[in-house]
């Protein structure tokens, strides 16, 4: 089937009022960078909908990358024709044999905008139909439940054909609910906790801690690709890699090892919190489940999250372990997360670290250090690199050299 | 030349020697090495693992790679034997294996195990009555061939299965060495197989490596002791140019099995045709569906095997003596005597076996050089006098 455009119906923006106008430039923005290396298509944004003229572009190949895009509701391939009702019917028989299948029920569905076409929306219901039965097997008409609707629009320019509708990711378009730094293990959680933060409109920026030699460059590549995953839902994933050795080796040198988990993870905090700063966001977001691990009960929470003010978001707390790994899969993280490379939360992990921290403890034995010297250099280390979607850093020979088998 | 010794050896396929050497002089780092060429060689290592595997409709973690068949039979058969042996020494194999197999099994039997071979009929078949008979409370393994190397007799690896299905506890290990890539997978490859082994050499990949088969379920003993490699069933560095030329070697044996195994039929078939009315000359691989459509045995009375294999070369024809692993020693045709044919036919049997660049042609002239060869030695034995 030859479809001419796409018709892309926006979510839960329609009720925002006022910032209508933000949301929809914000969304048609999105949509453009998600299918930026197809240069025919066309687009036009319009109040309650957008037109993508695909010009000879497959429409498969555009399906996959607006699967993807959230803020829209829904979608259709639709085909465009003459204003007579000779190509409607010839159209739409079209229409129907790609994409109906014995068994099902149909409607059509008739919608003018131009009031003044020839034949009026019952008119052309039934015609279509009865040509559509003269020139078909097996239909079968359902008013209330079809499981396929023929959706007619006459409009002044043209006559709008289709016949799927295809759920969008729903959400609301990435960006409009501001930016904020993401804290990206290379785990499970934290992919997933990006994609829920995606999901809502924020704008993320990975911020990754990495300890060489302690940790490869393989965990370091790990990261990255997974950015690229996630970037499939927002066009353009900006990584920041955070250098974190100096700053391990300083705690295990001179802290209780009790406390080395927990002080670790204020640094990080207090990390992601000068990115932030740095990058103009407006919220942390990270991983964390309640009670999965030692830095995860509530007391850690509480002796962790006091290094800042500014609003944690955990957007798996309270989910299962087996509700996060569900999601994983879904979205497409899941295979790449649980590849074994030695990340900084695993290395330096004390024995028995304290699932019960005191925050003044923590607070007393963090001072003992050169809290802002040691912040400093990490941040003067910090590398900015922007990933695109599905960009690879992982494994770039086997797939060639598996060509040899 | 005419090369009909295919169940020996065959020729190494050009594009899987490329692979090879590409391997061996670009991704020569150690698969266990951490480094980035380590990981390099890792990775083609376990592609190359899941090629096989997806090939053979197996499971990645089944696939172990070897020296060979025989060091596949060996360390299914002795590796089984020594980690059940707590719960009974009683092992069941055939008088007509492989040597790898067979010598396997009398060194168990020196070592206190006791070994029951399945007899053949005359035709080359064991019977499944025969193994439901063996089995004992004590029995831990039975190890049957699926094509045999010498007559090419399909063993009813199926009917054994149903046997063995009743007794979970035995392992079931099949030398699959020469079945593979000759369109019989289906008849010799049954769910009930917990071990199979194969060799590389065999199918137009390299020498010095092969495949065991193993369940993720059952726990086999190791031979050597090392490294840890191949999740420890086989310690020592991977020998990776050969493992990747083999799992390509088994991809285009087994992209042009259907086509490739109908054209040894014809020319096993137009051999047969040309060869089989002649008087004192005996057929042992029939063209049926229980016998491999690549190999041929037949024997001529009165003439030594060697003769006709000498005799022949001269013309540039290559051939063997019933099983090449044996040609060089005096030890005579073991599947044959197990068959009860007579010492005088059995000494005198070749094996022709086919490949697909056999041709029509090739078979044509390889009768032209037999019907020479025969009528000078029918001559002077007197074959065909009434």
């Amino acid at each position: 089937m030859n479809y001419t455009e796409v018709m892309v119906r926006y979510g839960e923006l329609s009720t925002k009022g006022k910032n209508r106008k933000d949301f929809i430039n914000r969304l048609s923005n999105n949509i453009q960078k998600v299918l930026y290396d197809f240069p025919d298509l066309e687009f036009h944004p319009r109040h309650d909908r957008m037109h993508i003229v695909l010009h000879g572009t497959p429409f498969e190949e555009v399906d996959e990358r607006l699967s993807k895009v959230f803020g829209i509701q829904t979608y259709s391939p639709v085909v465009k024709c003459e204003r007579t009702l000779e190509k409607i019917e010839e159209t739409a028989l079209e229409v129907m044999k790609a994409t109906f299948k014995t068994g099902m029920t149909f409607k059509v569905n008739c919608r003018r905008s131009d009031h003044k076409f020839t034949y009026d929306t019952n008119e052309i219901n039934q015609k279509v139909a009865a040509y559509l039965y003269e020139n078909m097997d097996n239909l079968k008409a359902e008013m209330k439940h079809p499981d396929l609707v023929l959706r007619i629009e006459v409009r002044l320019d043209a006559i709008y054909i289709s016949s799927v509708l295809i759920k969008g990711a729903g959400g609301m378009p990435v960006g409009t609910a501001g930016k904020a730094v993401m804290m990206l293990s290379g785990g499970i959680d934290s992919p997933v906790a990006s994609y829920l933060a995606l999901k809502r409109g924020i704008d993320i920026e990975m911020v990754h801690f990495f300890s060489p030699p302690y940790t490869s460059d393989k965990a370091l590549s790990k990261a990255k690709e997974l950015a690229g995953i996630l970037a499939n839902y927002s066009g353009k994933i900006n990584f920041i890699a955070v250098p974190f050795s100096e700053i391990q080796e300083t705690i295990k040198e001179k802290l209780p090892e009790g406390y080395l988990m927990t002080i670790q993870r204020r640094f990080m905090l207090h990390l992601a919190d000068k990115v932030r700063e740095k990058r103009g966001g407006l919220a942390i977001i990270n991983g964390e489940s309640v009670g999965q691990v030692a830095s995860q009960t509530l007391e850690s929470m509480v002796a962790i999250n006091d290094v800042t003010a500014t609003p944690v978001l955990r957007p798996v707390v309270t989910m299962d372990k087996t509700e996060i790994i569900d999601l994983a899969q879904k979205i497409g993280t899941f295979d790449l997360s649980i590849k074994p490379f030695e990340d900084c939360c695993t290395i330096f992990a004390p024995q028995r670290p304290k699932t019960k921290p005191h925050l003044d403890k923590a607070r007393k034995y963090e001072a003992e250090l050169d809290i802002d010297g040691l912040i400093d250099r990490a941040m003067a280390g910090i590398q900015v690199t922007p990933i695109l979607p599905d960009q690879k850093f992982l494994q770039n020979k086997s797939a060639e050299d598996a060509e040899l088998l | 030349m005419i090369y009909f010794d295919n169940s020996a050896t065959t020729k190494i396929n050009p594009e899987v020697l490329a692979t090879y050497n590409k391997v061996a002089t670009d991704i020569w780092g150690n698969p266990s090495s951490l480094h980035a060429l380590g990981d390099r060689a890792h990775q083609l290592l376990e592609s190359a693992r899941e090629q096989v595997a997806k090939l053979l409709g197996v499971k990645a973690s089944e696939i172990f790679f070897t020296s060979g068949g025989t060091e596949s039979n060996n360390t299914a058969i002795k590796g089984a034997a020594y980690s059940k042996q707590t719960f009974g020494k009683h092992i069941i194999t055939t008088q007509i294996e492989h040597a790898s197999v067979g010598q396997a099994f009398s060194e168990l039997e020196d070592d206190g195990f006791e070994v029951t071979r399945l007899p053949v009929d005359k035709d080359g078949f064991v019977s499944p009555e025969s193994l439901k008979k063996a089995i004992r409370k004590d029995t831990i393994l039975v190890s049957i061939m699926a094509v045999n190397n010498e007559i090419g007799s399909i063993q009813p690896i199926h009917e054994f299965s149903k046997i063995l299905a009743d007794h979970p506890n035995i392992l079931f290990h099949v030398d699959t060495v020469q079945a593979i890539g000759k369109g019989i997978w289906d008849q010799v490859m049954d769910p009930r197989v917990d071990m199979f082994s194969l060799s590389s050499h065999k199918f137009h990949g390299p020498r010095g490596v092969g495949i065991l088969y193993k369940k993720v379920s059952k726990q086999i003993w190791p031979l050597h002791n090392g490294g840890g490699q191949e999740t420890g069933l086989r310690s020592g560095t991977e020998n990776l140019p050969a493992i990747a030329a083999m799992a390509k070697a088994l991809r285009l044996t087994l992209e042009n099995e259907l086509a490739d195994s109908q054209r040894e039929r014809a020319v096993k078939e137009h051999i047969l045709e040309g060869v089989r009315d002649l008087p004192g000359i005996t057929i042992f691989s029939p063209a049926n569906d229980h016998f491999a459509p690549h190999i041929l045995c037949l024997a001529l009375k009165g003439i030594r095997g060697e003769t006709l294999v000498h005799t022949l070369e001269q013309d540039e024809i290559y051939v063997s003596t019933t099983s090449a692993c044996h040609s060089k020693t005096f030890k005579e045709a073991g599947t044959l005597m197990a068959m009860n044919i007579p010492e005088a036919i059995a000494t005198g049997a070749i094996r022709l076996s086919f490949d697909a660049e056999n041709t029509l042609a090739e078979a044509d002239q390889f009768l032209v050089a037999f019907k020479k060869l025969y009528d000078h030695f029918a001559k002077i034995n007197h074959l065909g006098d009434k």
